[in-house]
């Protein structure tokens, strides 16, 4: 549960760059903050969670923004304020998007443990816990179902 | 209680006679857009892991734009499938090789005042210039529209941006949204509805408003809206008035004065790195007047005003924002004007803006654009250089080789 911490404005170009929009997911995510980090996907791991600024994810409406950060393993993004787009695109993906008012306090590579639900993160690094906004119910359910499509895929199976 | 246009329109989408800023409805959409990008390659396989249909096929417009020209073996599978599945599907309202999106959809007749839309891009609030509550959605979201023909939305707030007076010789709609995202920032609108107002939006045409709303993804608003008028029934050939109750409460409320503000340019790599046009003097490379938000009729003209009898001195590229657009400007003899000046005609599609296609930046080129973005590396190379500005100002630009405020030239 490692963090990774950028700036303020991280924009789609640099989370999901359009010249691979045209390829599928595993090819995008290569390339997945080039611009910003070189190293990140290559390095990033499974559970580590993305600790942005404010306005993250800004600019595109292409869920291969967050779908990228999904692929390679990232368990949950911690922002100061995200990108409204970006941000129904991540719980649509299933990958919790937490708004926390002190996430510039987060240094990088500190142990967090993020509690979407409650809106509770635990830095284990420093032993701060950082109040965040708790994820509304309704999408809390949509991010346990994993995602929009799972979750109408349920929905459809129990109607009929 | 007094309501504002955002709320007037999402409470007839929501069934309710009025809403709450911050309560979270459901709204029945009356409209969906998608591209070739975020549309059908997309959508497809998630609704054939569903087994479901589009909910109503003729709620639906599909509209090629980002990958065209075709140009090599992805971008011909893309458009194959959307060709493909708008068949398969049943929709009619099928646009191929007409333009983008954005512009597509209200020259073809698809928007009306009081509408509730929503569109697989983010510069969809475009439509918001109609009074019609419009935004951008990822296409998982999109999917759900087209399944259920519903979406959640929390009611925003409204963030009124009031103009008094009139614009200046040489200041467009671009002008004013470079200079309000360098004033609030890339998150300045909160995700809330943004609403311009005023005499000088009044006397704004269709397509100026447009651009307003089209930059309101910049300024990170959810929409932008202008309440309807004779200026929309006019483009529209009807409509319905849809605008706000006086004194509405809003979440805040900003007023400027139009005659006050200059050309502006924002500056790599933000388009919240604004300042006045006159403050700036880098050597260009090359001068593109592309987009939805920058090469539209009227955006074609506002070059042609400045470049008319003139010759760029560097590359300049233009791509008419639709097939529509470029055939009036033919017509009356805008488009000869920028062709005279040393313009090169490149297809009404996305391209360079999103940095699809074969017409990139090279490394280390210094562009000024009229498109949205300038973030590091969207248009091509990450090495280049791009500076955002209205048409008037990319033209001035091209004229000189230097970045110009255009003022000087339309005497």
């Amino acid at each position: 549960m490692k963090a990774w911490v950028f700036g303020d404005n991280v924009d789609t170009d640099a989370i999901a760059p359009g010249r691979y929009m045209k390829f599928g997911i595993e090819e995008i995510a290569r390339h997945c903050m080039e611009g910003v980090d070189e190293k990140f996907s290559r390095t990033v791991k499974a559970g580590d969670v993305v600790v942005g600024g404010r306005n993250f994810g800004t600019g595109s409406s292409r869920e291969q923004a967050p779908e990228a950060l999904k692929h390679l393993g990232v368990s949950a993004l911690v922002a100061e304020s995200f990108a409204g787009l970006f941000y129904r695109n991540a719980i649509n993906l299933g990958l919790p998007a937490v708004v926390c008012p002190d996430a510039k306090r987060i240094r990088p590579g500190d142990e967090l443990r993020v509690d979407y639900a409650a809106g509770k993160i635990t830095d284990l690094t420093t032993g701060e816990t950082l109040r965040a906004e708790p994820i509304p119910p309704f999408l809390a359910q949509l991010i346990r179902d994993g995602g929009l499509l799972p979750h109408l895929e349920k929905r459809l199976r129990t109607t009929s | 209680m007094k309501q504002t246009l955002a709320q007037k329109l999402v409470a007839r989408a929501a069934g309710r006679r009025s809403v709450t800023p911050g309560e979270i409805v459901t709204c029945k959409v009356d409209l969906a857009m998608v591209h070739d990008s975020s549309g059908p390659r997309r959508v497809k396989p998630m609704l054939e892991r569903l087994g479901a249909k589009v909910w109503d096929p003729k709620k639906l417009v599909v509209i090629t734009d980002h990958y065209l020209p075709e140009y090599d073996d992805e971008s011909r599978k893309i458009l194959r499938i959307a060709r493909e599945w708008v068949r398969e599907a049943g929709v009619d309202n099928f646009y191929d090789k007409q333009g983008i999106c954005h512009v597509v959809l209200p020259e073809r007749g698809h928007l009306q005042p009081g509408m509730f839309a929503v569109g697989g891009d983010s510069h969809s609030p475009t439509g918001g210039a109609f009074a019609a509550y419009m935004f951008g959605v990822g296409a998982t979201e999109m999917l759900g529209v087209l399944v259920t023909g519903e979406i959640w939305l929390k009611v925003p707030h409204t963030i009124a941006m009031e103009f008094d007076g009139a614009f200046g010789k040489g200041v467009s709609a671009k002008d004013v949204m470079l200079f309000l995202i360098g004033r609030f920032g890339l998150d300045g609108g909160q995700y809330q509805a943004v609403e311009y107002r005023g005499p000088a939006i009044r006397k704004l045409p269709m397509q100026e408003r447009m651009t307003l709303c089209n930059m309101t993804a910049e300024l990170g608003g959810q929409t932008g809206l202008i309440a309807s008028d004779e200026t929309t029934f006019e483009y529209l050939g009807k409509g319905e008035v849809w605008n706000g109750d006086p004194d509405a409460p809003v979440l805040a409320h900003h007023r400027f004065r139009a005659d006050e503000l200059a050309p502006q340019v924002a500056a790599p790599h933000s388009p919240a790195n604004t300042r006045p046009a006159s403050d700036f003097s880098e050597r260009i490379d090359l001068a593109y007047i592309g987009a939805c938000t920058g090469a539209k009729l009227e955006d074609l003209r506002m070059a042609a005003q400045v470049l008319r009898g003139r010759k760029s001195r560097v590359k300049l590229q233009v791509a008419p924002a639709s097939l529509r657009d470029q055939q009036t400007a033919e017509r009356e003899g805008t488009l000869k004007v920028l062709l005279d000046a040393g313009a090169e005609l490149l297809a009404n599609s996305c391209g360079m803006c999103a940095g699809y296609g074969e017409h990139v930046l090279g490394e280390n080129t210094v562009a000024i654009s009229t498109t949205a973005r300038n973030f590091k590396g969207r248009m091509g190379a990450a090495s280049a250089q791009v500076y955002l500005a209205s048409p008037y100002t990319v033209a001035a630009s091209a004229v000189t080789g230097r970045i110009t405020d255009p003022r000087g030239m339309l005497q």
